[in-house]
């Protein structure tokens, strides 16, 4: 026991003493999250926006008026049909359209509730999600200033709708998105360096010519960057609820044990690439462009895979970060409890048990 | 008791064959060399009797443990030095020498004695890290890391490689006084030099043993005697040489040319001489010589490939 503590504080040393490494550690995801965080603002401005007014009444021009008078937009108005504006859609330069139905106003006023349309372009579903907001705060707005009384409100329903991209998958995501892309970058990466590295410098025959037990080689190697990588996701919260005013609307508690678990998932695919590399080379690109792609491209973090083909999406499951995103977009995002995510904790669990296994089982004992 | 034996052991390397059929006993408390040019194989046998290499024929014994059955016995009594073993850089001396004195199950106290006079040499040095250390310092310090545990057999894979002359110097009178101390050393050096300073010596060339002897008894059975020539156009001298038919062998050493001549002729030395001066050389210097280790060792290789030319 007391060799594997010695052997523990020894890769403490090696990663304290590695600036290369603490800067990875903590640089990449100071990075990540300060670039995608305004590099992916939520603020628009100067939105072109398509009013179709069919119902040409007072408080449809009113509702035009107010838009108008706002910053965010640019009016066009016109009497397009649905047909049109989606042709106005795909040349791109228009982002929305409000449509007033027919009897707009005699409806608001005589049925006491009335709908209007927002239609938005999915394929930025930042700045679709933004204008909706905008849209139907310009809207809440009017309805309470043309209120004769609290008791008996006029009620104006907008009924938004995304073109392209209906989920509206990506805004507020890429948080969850980076932290299981830094996670899976850091865990998976380091360790697999930092096995190999022993390899590279010929430690590694010494030490499996000690009576030191050679699995104990691996869990000491993976302790530390257990423990970094823990204080890393503590950091990218605490940069996206303080920097980016992200609010966290689950359990901390629960995000954590799950980034935790993931970090293992992590840890323990970075062993198994140890085992079979032995280059530090081949350990960084087998884990960065092996790792790292899939994870961009297959948790729905910048694409959503609702687009994807049908093999990709079955792809997709077996990326462990697609399972973990899951999760922190529940716990994060819109507050779930653990009931909700129980079975992505599972799968994440079984993909960790077996990732290790294999790892512990593929380590050899001898070279070669 | 043999403190290491190896029976007919075979290794290839896909098409390869580093280790072929060698055999050979190191006696308890022994300091034995393994002596041959890079990649001859040396370090796939260390490999192989450090338990970290499996053997693809022959049977291999360390400290009387198989190393293939009892291959964990074996890791708790031998010390080991790997040839491009370079310790923890980015550790100071200290701490590499307390991680493996731990690793070992074992603390710098305990066997402090027999690291004593080594790390004495290091010491000032402790706190430095072990990637700033010069080559003769760091294998002083994987030689303190190889020994903390008191091991019953040391084995060290080209020590010296890259050391300078003075280092080596020290580190051979290093593995003498180990020896006194009763341990038994295996150590593979590629400088035949150094052959001198070990009890028995193994020569090995493409995987086989050429011989196995002290190395008194390899020099003297060198089979011939043998001539240092000399003279103003040496080049010309060698090819000159190599094209008589009185000469057996005839090759570069320094600045002279190592001759033997065929059957051995009791005038050896009169009718080189002639032979030289017939060609044309002009200040011709042929003296008579004792063979050292690298004589023998170029002849038995010469033997060698000769016979396997003839199967």
């Amino acid at each position: 026991m007391k060799q594997l503590l010695v052997f523990i504080r020894k890769e403490f040393f090696h990663v304290f003493r590695d600036r290369r490494t603490l800067l990875i550690m903590f640089g990449l995801p100071v990075v990540q999250i300060v670039l995608f965080g305004f590099a992916l603002t939520n603020e628009v401005k100067n939105i072109e926006i398509i009013i179709s007014d069919n119902a040409r009444d007072i408080n449809s021009q009113q509702i035009t008026n107010k838009i108008k008078a706002s910053a965010y937009f640019k009016v066009q108005e016109s009497v397009l049909n649905y047909k049109d504006i989606e042709k106005a859609f795909r040349k791109g330069d228009v982002k929305c359209a409000l449509i007033f139905p027919a009897h707009f106003g005699d409806d608001l006023f005589h049925a006491g509730k009335t709908r209007v349309q927002i239609i938005t372009d999915g394929s930025d579903p930042n700045i679709a999600k933004t204008v909706v907001n905008y849209l139907t705060a310009i809207i809440g707005d009017y309805q309470q200033q043309i209120a004769p009384s609290p008791t008996l409100a006029y009620r104006i329903i907008p009924e938004s709708r995304m073109l392209y991209n209906e989920e509206g998958n990506g805004s507020l995501n890429f948080i969850p998105g980076v932290m299981a892309l830094v996670l899976m970058i850091v865990c998976t990466t380091l360790t697999s360096v930092a096995v190999v590295k022993e390899k590279e410098l010929g430690t590694m025959e010494v030490l499996l010519v000690s009576p030191f037990k050679p699995v104990f080689v691996l869990i000491a190697k993976a302790v530390p960057y257990l423990l970094l990588s823990m204080i890393n996701v503590i950091l990218i919260l605490l940069l996206a609820v303080y920097l980016l005013d992200v609010e966290i609307k689950g359990s901390v508690l629960l995000l954590f044990l799950e980034s935790v678990l993931f970090i293992l998932t992590c840890l323990s695919l970075g062993l198994l690439i140890s085992n079979v590399t032995d280059s530090q080379q081949t350990a960084m690109l087998i884990s960065m462009m092996g790792m790292m792609l899939p994870t961009l491209i297959f948790t729905g973090f910048l694409f959503p895979l609702e687009n994807m083909p049908k093999v990709f999406q079955i792809i997709s499951n077996v990326i462990p970060a697609r399972w973990y995103f899951i999760i922190t977009k529940a716990v994060m995002l819109k507050g779930l409890g653990f009931a909700y995510v129980w079975k992505e904790t599972l799968v994440l669990t079984g993909m960790t048990i077996a990732l290790l296994g294999i790892a512990l089982k593929n380590f050899k004992i001898r070279l070669q | 008791m043999n403190a290491v034996t190896l029976q007919n052991i075979s290794k290839s390397y896909q098409d390869v064959k580093a280790v072929r059929d060698v055999s050979f006993e190191v006696k308890k408390g022994e300091l034995f060399g393994l002596i041959g040019a890079d990649g001859a194989g040396k370090t796939s046998i260390f490999r192989i009797l450090t338990t970290v290499l499996l053997a693809d024929e022959g049977v291999a014994t360390v400290a009387g443990f198989d190393v293939v059955k009892d291959y964990k016995a074996i890791r708790d009594r031998i010390g080991y030095m790997p040839g491009k073993f370079s310790l923890y850089q980015d550790l100071t001396i200290r701490e590499n020498l307390e991680f493996f004195a731990t690793i070992f199950g074992t603390t710098i106290d305990d066997n402090y004695e027999l690291i004593k006079d080594i790390y004495d040499q290091i010491k000032p040095f402790s706190d430095r890290r072990a990637g700033k250390l010069s080559g003769g310092m760091k294998q002083k310090l994987a030689l303190c890391c190889a020994l903390i545990h008191k091991p019953e057999v040391l084995l060290l894979d080209e020590p010296t490689t890259g050391v300078d002359v003075v280092s080596r110097k020290e580190f051979w009178a290093m593995l003498k006084s180990l020896k006194e101390k009763g341990i038994t050393i295996l150590v593979s050096t590629p400088y035949m030099d150094e052959a001198n300073l070990c009890e028995r010596i193994a020569l090995i060339q493409n995987g086989r043993i050429m011989g196995v002897d002290t190395p008194e008894n390899i020099i003297r059975a060198f089979p011939a005697k043998l001539y240092a020539a000399k003279s103003d156009n040496i080049y010309k001298l060698l090819n000159d040489f190599r094209a008589a038919q009185a000469v057996d062998s005839c090759y570069a050493f320094g600045e002279f040319l190592h001759v033997t001549t065929k059957g051995n002729r009791e005038a050896g030395s009169s009718e080189l001489r002639d032979l030289a001066i017939e060609r044309g050389h002009t200040h011709v210097v042929i003296q008579e010589i004792t063979p050292g280790i690298e004589d023998s060792f170029i002849r038995l290789m010469n033997e060698k490939s000769e016979a396997s030319a003839h199967q």
